[in-house]
């Protein structure tokens, strides 16, 4: 049973990252890495990790990916764009080499195991309780300054996109909608 | 039986590559980013694998953490390219090239 | 005394020194007088070395002083020091003794000149390096000495630089002089290498064990440094264009004592020279015809100083032939004797050339004795003893020579008699042109400027105006109203002194033989018999006053066309020049061409150039990369990725 769901789903995150590089209309992009997320999602919960498979689902599918579209749509960046044709010589021959040449070479690392055999110093992953208690006991008492911190930086994140984003005060070119 | 580890290893590193690649060669500048976010995928993929693998709720809590900068940089990513590309809306990424001096 | 031998460089060396820094100041004359002291102070010094030389018995006249080491590196150890004996002593006294006289007569003959006080910088400069020539205890020391007086001798030919043709000469001398210069630097390397030292008095101690075949090399090496230094064939070309010179320049150098110094070191080396009878041979030979040659030339020059000039290497030629003979003394003998009258020559020419405002042409003169008394008497006593007319000076040490080459080579003899004939021809052609005949120089100077005449070797005539561009200091006394005048006591004294020791100069010949025998390694006596003596006498007698006849009938009783006597070939000095002009510059110069536009120019300036172009090029091929394509520096990126992914699979594999 285990090998169906992981079939379906490592199927579903091929496809939607093949979609996603293949696909010259953006919109069409962005729909297929939703399906890669959530076969990723899917991945998560089949690793036990279900507070992860949650936060994926609601933050990466329902908020980021819907970021992607307003600005496909707000831009108007949505004119097919002409896949075919490539202006850097050499830019894709070198690129699928590259590609390979990672592929080949997490492969042939992947020989070597680098495990250390310390002790976990996190916590343990399974045992007694839910992901969710685990994750939070972990996160709340170990890790809790990185904790503060990224709080800060969404903070931050968010200022500075608004400040980003606005016309500049002198009226833009575009006297049009205002973000 | 649960499927071993390595299987998840290899599906990331696929991920990874095709996300690489596409990076690479696609000039459209919002598709690069959601390459990026592939590439993102896929290093989460493998964190929880190992979390499961070397019993440690560590690479949970990282994968964690990289959601949130994840989601931050996109917003602060998008920001940036609406206040360049709101000009001209057929801009690509080679078009930055305009910018040199 | 004998210690104080350091004081007689040392002296001019102070001279030197004190007019470098002071010269100017002191001005015309006083600059002058502090040489002559200086140089009279170095004379008095050699009298008394030499009394106290005379004080030492007889086989032991011979005292070192060593002053400082100057060179000690590995197997060679020079110092500074002195070697007096018999030669270096007879060397440094005249020398000195005619050297002060000159200084006194510069004194004269340069007042006006705006560079008064530099020539007797240059004057000291030279007494110090030629006594050190002299004076030296090493090969080494004397070729410092060498090279200094190489040095000096082009400053003071070139000495009124302004004149291209004088810049010229100097640059000749010193470079000819050079190629000497190498062979004297290979026969040291050579005696070095043979004895490992340079000191003359191991040296010429060990000398008998040399094979004959290393005495040969080095007798012929130094020889090749006297040929450059003593105007022999085939370098002595420099010498006649030395006269651009002033004339006591010409007068102290070029006749009494720096191409002297090409004989000194024959002598100096006779022990070495007698192992080596094929070199000797040879110095006999080019003796003897450096002699001829450059008399054949003199019959035809018009300008008095280049007479003289010629004369002066033949009679170098007469030395060189005494050397090769074998009979050393009687070349000394000859040198002191020349030392004196042509000395007095020069002087005399340079006074009747200042009396005659800056004219040097002889065809342009005339009946000069009416006007420069002085000058003409001391000229004429000059004239005989160089001519060989006894009891002067002259007759006595060009026979001893004649003698020596007679007993070496009949064919020698000949050509060193028929020598002699000839130059009592063009002396004597020479006193009558300028001091008895007809007063040409009047219609000289009331003809146009348009017939000067074209001869190359001649002196352009200040017609009527005084130009700075000729032998003479300062024109003074105004055109139209020519009249010759004598020159002032400065310059009749030493003319006189002179006149005085070229006259009763023969009765060194007994005293010097007596006086030189410790230096020669192997005694030499003359083998002939008193009657082959007295023939020889007779015969040379004979010849010096045909050749005095002929002059006269030529050049005062008119019974030839003087074009007859005067051809082209000789006129033009054998086109000798222009033969090395050929064979030696326009090679030089084709080489020097390729070198500067060729190898220089496009190889090296290439190669320099094209590392820039190169680096250029690259550049802008680099630049290339600096696209602005964001998504390039990602593939760039991405491919270092790849890189560093390899470096990690090789290590753990």
């Amino acid at each position: 049973m285990d090998w169906v769901v992981f079939v379906v789903a490592a199927a579903a995150c091929l496809a939607g990252a093949l979609g996603v590089v293949l696909a010259s209309h953006p919109v069409h992009s962005a729909l297929m890495l939703v399906m890669t997320l959530f076969g990723v999602a899917v991945l998560f919960v089949a690793q036990e990790a279900h507070f992860l498979a949650a936060v994926q689902v609601i933050v990466y599918a329902g908020a980021i990916v819907v970021l992607f579209l307003f600005v496909i749509m707000l831009l108007g960046v949505d004119r097919t764009e002409n896949v075919r044709a490539e202006r850097l010589p050499g830019q894709r021959p070198i690129a699928y080499l590259a590609g390979a040449g990672v592929i080949a070479g997490i492969f042939l690392l992947a020989r070597t195991a680098w495990v250390s055999g310390a002790e976990s110093v996190a916590g343990v992953a399974d045992g007694p309780g839910s992901n969710v208690e685990k994750v939070a006991r972990s996160l709340f008492t170990r890790y809790l300054l990185a904790f503060e911190m990224t709080s800060v930086l969404l903070v931050i994140a968010v200022v500075g996109a608004v400040v980003l984003a606005r016309h500049s005060p002198s009226g833009g070119v575009h006297g049009s909608e205002e973000s | 039986m649960s499927v071993p580890g390595a299987w998840y290893l290899g599906l990331a590193a696929m991920l990874f590559t095709i996300g690489g690649v596409g990076l690479l060669i696609r000039r459209n500048v919002l598709i690069m980013f959601m390459c990026v976010e592939l590439m993102l995928n896929a290093v989460n993929l493998t964190f929880v694998t190992y979390a499961r693998m070397m019993n440690d709720i560590g690479g949970q809590v990282v994968v964690f953490f990289v959601l949130v900068v994840a989601a931050a940089e996109v917003v602060v990513g998008l920001a940036i390219i609406v206040s360049i590309f709101r000009r001209r809306a057929d801009a690509t990424a080679d078009d930055i090239s305009l910018l040199r001096g | 005394m004998v210690h104080a031998v350091w004081l007689i460089p040392a002296l001019p060396l102070a001279g030197f020194l004190i007019l470098l820094a002071t010269g100017r100041r002191l001005g015309d004359p006083k600059a002058g007088y502090l040489a002559t002291a200086m140089m009279a102070g170095s004379f008095l010094v050699s009298v008394g070395v030499w009394f106290d030389l005379m004080g030492m018995a007889g086989e032991e006249r011979r005292f070192e002083q060593d002053l400082f080491t100057w060179i000690a590196a590995g197997g060679l150890d020079v110092g500074v020091g002195f070697l007096v004996d018999p030669l270096s002593v007879t060397m440094a006294l005249f020398v000195t003794g005619v050297g002060t006289l000159i200084h006194l007569y510069s004194v004269g003959y340069m007042h006006g000149d705006e560079r008064y006080p530099t020539f007797f910088v240059y004057l000291n400069l030279f007494a110090f390096a030629m006594l050190m020539l002299v004076l030296a205890n090493s090969f080494l020391l004397t070729f410092l000495g060498w090279e200094g007086v190489g040095a000096c001798s082009y400053f003071l030919i070139s000495f009124w630089f302004e004149r291209p043709s004088a810049a010229t000469a100097g640059k000749k001398a010193f470079v000819i002089n050079r190629v000497g210069d190498f062979g004297f630097m290979v026969a040291m390397f050579l005696i070095f290498a043979t004895f490992g030292s340079l000191n003359y008095v191991p040296v010429l101690e060990e000398a008998s064990t040399l094979t004959k075949g290393t005495a040969t090399a080095i007798a012929l090496l130094l020889f090749v440094g006297a040929v450059g230094k003593s105007a022999q064939l085939p370098l002595y070309v420099w010498l006649p264009d030395a006269m651009e010179g002033p004339t006591p320049v010409s007068a102290l150098i070029h006749a009494a004592t720096m191409v002297t110094a090409g004989v000194f070191l024959m002598v100096r080396v006779n022990p070495i020279l007698d192992l080596a009878p094929g070199a000797l041979t040879l110095i006999a030979v080019i003796g003897a015809l450096t002699a001829f040659f450059a008399a054949t030339i003199a019959c035809a020059q018009n300008d008095i100083k280049k007479v003289l000039a010629y004369s002066t290497v033949s009679q170098l030629g007469y030395m060189f032939l005494a050397v090769g003979s074998g009979a050393y003394i009687a070349a000394i003998f000859h040198m002191v004797t020349h030392a004196f009258f042509k000395a007095l020559l020069f002087l005399g020419a340079g006074s009747v050339i200042h009396g005659m405002h800056d004219e040097q042409d002889m065809k342009r003169m005339g009946a000069l004795r009416k006007w420069l008394p002085i000058t003409s008497a001391t000229f004429i006593i000059g004239w005989l003893a160089i001519a060989g007319v006894p009891p002067f000076s002259g007759f006595w040490s060009k026979d001893d020579i004649l003698l020596g080459a007679w007993e070496k080579n009949r064919a020698l003899w000949f050509i060193g008699l028929v020598t002699a004939l000839m130059t009592a021809y063009y002396m004597s052609r020479q006193v009558f042109l300028v001091f008895y005949g007809g007063e040409r120089w009047r219609q000289a100077h009331t003809k146009s400027e348009g017939e000067a005449e074209a001869k190359p070797e001649h002196e352009p005539a200040a017609a009527g105006g005084h130009g700075a561009g000729t032998d003479h200091a300062v024109p003074h006394g105004a055109a139209g109203d020519f009249k010759p005048h004598e020159s002032p006591s400065t310059m009749t004294f030493p003319l006189i002194v002179l006149a005085v020791l070229a006259a009763v100069g023969g009765i060194l010949k007994t005293p010097l033989e007596h006086w030189l025998e410790p230096v020669l390694a192997h005694p030499h006596h003359f083998a002939s018999s008193n009657s082959t003596k007295l023939g020889l006498i007779a015969v040379t007698t004979i010849a010096a006053l045909a050749g005095l006849g002929i002059a006269y009938a030529i050049w005062v009783r008119g019974r030839v066309r003087e074009s007859a006597v005067e051809p082209e070939p000789l006129r033009r000095a054998w086109y000798v020049d222009e033969l090395y002009q050929r064979i030696v510059e326009a090679p030089g110069r084709a080489i020097a061409n390729f070198s500067a536009f060729v190898v220089d120019a496009k190889i090296i300036d290439g190669t320099v150039n094209g590392v820039g172009a190169l680096v250029r090029a690259g550049g802008s091929r680099l630049r290339g990369v600096q696209s602005g394509f964001v998504r390039s520096y990602a593939l760039a990126v991405a491919v270092g990725a790849v890189a560093i992914l390899a470096y990690a699979v090789a290590r753990t594999s």
